[in-house]
């Protein structure tokens, strides 16, 4: 049984190893070559990188939940999961910064990102909210694994929860003050934001925690897994209510209105995000998941499972939507003109990402999972469920 | 239960100084960087800035256009992906059917989105109101270019070959209109763009000091109505248009 395990564990790691350093590969030619060998160009200028590299971030800040449920507030199953849930958190800020900084024009100069800040900037708030979230859960773990420290474990867990939703805040910020764009500039981006890392981040440990076992049965009684399954069902239907209301207030403005049809009816060249937003988030990220917590008939593990999995697929097509989409709709300079340039103005910018921008976003995911993998392994962070 | 609020009272008091501690860090690098001062060498009793006519622009014509291109040596045939810091944009009016040609390049903004957002603060505005990139500074996030509402700034795809001496740019980078800041900086009067209008007999961009009574620019600001390009965002740009 223990051959076994080790010779898992080391699979599992070299495959995820080599997708880091595939990931790393992949930047590498695309900082020698320029991003010409990327399908980004002047219009869509944030592109498969961010989506991973966002997803991952949103989901390390919620995926910290579980341990704060235990902590904070004292349920003892979730406590039992803590370890796990900060080290996912530590693991999936790691790739989502990785994938972040690589993707950047010049990579080589992330000293001068480190040293040089313009306090206007919410990326430059972010760089301060990123480090003091690894460094307050690596506190946080560190009072969770050394005995004598346990005591220090509620604070550093509501720090650590307050961190957070500043964290995710920012990170929904990002968007949220770019007045340029009919897609964006929204307060209600940062309190969505907060709701879909609650969602992701849970979807992620449940999909971790099955993995980690592997085949053998999941230490978890029925009642903590329906409990689970339905906060997940919860958040879900949270986010899909914000992100409802952010289309509203969309569709109700004048101006928007022409971006809101291109998004959701797919009008004026707009079908794919459609699609991505309909198909990929609303049925598949939210119904369907919702479906499989919530109806009395399902809710078995496999339930729980397939829906924690749909939730991250839904995630996906969510940011895609959002991100590309958003810049893909053209900038309107001329209100009520139909206007025409040689630099793409009037017209939806096209884009496909290429074989390094997927290579990039799944190496940042290949560093998270080989960080979890080598945690788990080094200290003692998977739950120990009371038999 | 003494020990657990202890204990509880000391978290909350570390969280506030893990809180404050930036924002302290915040206010001083604010002051140091408001007592340096920005744009060494730039007049802050000037402001740049231009008035372009679009009643004087002729659909057919690109002088301006190419002109910033040799100037700065931007490649003269573009590519998609390839920079272009001014460009002809043919607009016609959906309701009304009236169309005109109309340059667009960095509005150089009194408050431009694209400095705010800059992490590094390499995205800046000189005392002369001209907006620039440093290209030292500059990481190649492209976070101005997704708060950039005029679409003004390019990034740089590929290595570069046959650049100007006066024009440094670089792969990786983002970048704009300078206002021609190299010949302001060395005393000339026009931009390149500017001047190229009027040799092929326009005259549909005036350039000059807006802070300067006596000069064209303010004199014809003060006579033509103008406006600025996306006006309810409140950037107060350096560039107006007439007759859109």
């Amino acid at each position: 049984m223990q051959d076994r395990s080790a010779r898992t564990f080391w699979l599992a790691s070299a495959g995820a190893g080599a997708l880091a350093a595939a990931g790393a590969a992949a930047s590498h030619y695309m900082e020698s070559h320029g991003h010409i060998v990327t399908g980004m160009g002047n219009e869509i200028v944030w592109g498969l990188p961010h989506v991973f590299a966002i997803f991952m971030i949103v989901a390390a800040s919620g995926v910290l939940n579980v341990a704060s449920v235990g902590s904070v507030f004292g349920q003892a199953p979730y406590k039992q999961r803590a370890r796990l849930s900060g080290l996912l958190s530590l693991a999936l800020l790691g790739g989502g910064l990785m994938v972040l900084m690589l993707d950047l024009g010049r990579p080589e100069r992330v000293l001068v990102a480190a040293t040089q800040y313009n306090f206007r900037s919410v990326f430059a708030w972010n760089v301060f909210l990123y480090s003091g979230m690894a460094a307050i859960v690596v506190v946080y773990l560190w009072t969770m694994l050394q005995p004598g420290l346990v005591r220090w474990s509620q604070p550093a867990g509501l720090a650590a929860l307050v961190w957070r939703f500043v964290l995710t805040t920012g990170t929904g910020s990002i968007f949220g003050f770019v007045v340029a764009r009919p897609a964006y500039q929204s307060a209600l981006l940062a309190p969505l934001f907060i709701l879909l890392s609650l969602a992701w981040g849970l979807a992620v440990f449940i999909v971790a925690q099955k993995s980690l076992y592997g085949r053998r049965e999941l230490p978890w009684s029925s009642e903590l897994r329906s409990r689970m399954a339905r906060l997940l069902g919860i958040f879900v239907a949270a986010s899909l209510y914000l992100v409802a209301v952010l289309h509203i207030t969309g569709l109700y403005e004048a101006r928007r209105g022409a971006f809101e049809a291109f998004l959701l009816l797919g009008q004026g060249g707009g079908a794919r995000f459609a699609w991505m937003f309909w198909l990929g988030y609303v049925v598949i990220g939210s119904l369907l998941p919702m479906l499989l917590v919530f109806h009395p008939r399902l809710g078995r593990e496999r339930c729980v499972l397939g829906a924690a999995v749909l939730v991250v697929l839904g995630a996906f097509a969510w940011l895609f939507a959002f991100i590309i989409g958003g810049q893909a709709f053209p900038l309107e300079i001329f209100s009520g003109y139909a206007v025409s340039s040689s630099f793409g103005d009037g017209l939806v910018a096209s884009y496909a990402p290429s074989v390094p921008e997927w290579t990039l976003g799944l190496g940042g995911v290949g560093t998270a999972v080989l960080v979890v993998l080598v945690g788990a392994r080094l200290f003692d962070m998977a739950p120990h469920d009371p038999a | 239960m003494n020990g657990r609020r202890k204990a509880l009272a000391l978290g909350v008091a570390g969280l506030a100084g893990i809180v404050i501690a930036p924002g302290v860090r915040l206010i001083e690098v604010a002051q140091a960087a408001s007592q340096a001062g920005g744009g060494a060498g730039a007049n802050p009793r000037v402001r740049w800035g231009m008035l372009i006519d679009t009643t004087r622009c002729k659909p057919d014509c690109d002088a301006c256009v190419r002109a910033c291109r040799s100037e700065n040596g931007l490649a003269p045939s573009p590519k998609p992906t390839d920079a272009q810091w001014m460009r002809k944009v043919e607009i016609r009016e959906i309701r009304t059917g009236r169309s005109a040609s109309v340059p667009v390049m960095c509005q150089h903004c009194a408050m431009p989105p694209c400095v705010d957002v800059c992490p590094t603060g390499a995205s800046f505005k000189r005392t002369d109101g001209i907006v620039l990139v440093d290209r030292h500074r500059c990481i190649g996030c492209r976070y101005c270019m997704m708060a950039c509402p005029y679409k003004a700034r390019s990034f740089v795809h590929e290595p570069l070959e046959g650049q100007q001496a006066d024009v440094p740019r670089g792969k990786g980078c983002v970048e704009g209109c300078t206002m021609c800041v190299h010949r302001l900086d060395a005393g000339q009067k026009l931009t390149a763009c500017a001047q190229a209008c009027a040799q092929a007999g326009h005259n549909a961009i005036v350039f000059g000091d807006l802070n300067d009574p006596h000069s064209e620019i303010a004199w014809r600001v003060r006579e033509l109505a103008s406006r600025q390009l996306r006006q309810d965002l409140g950037l107060d740009t350096s560039v107006r248009y007439h007759g859109i």
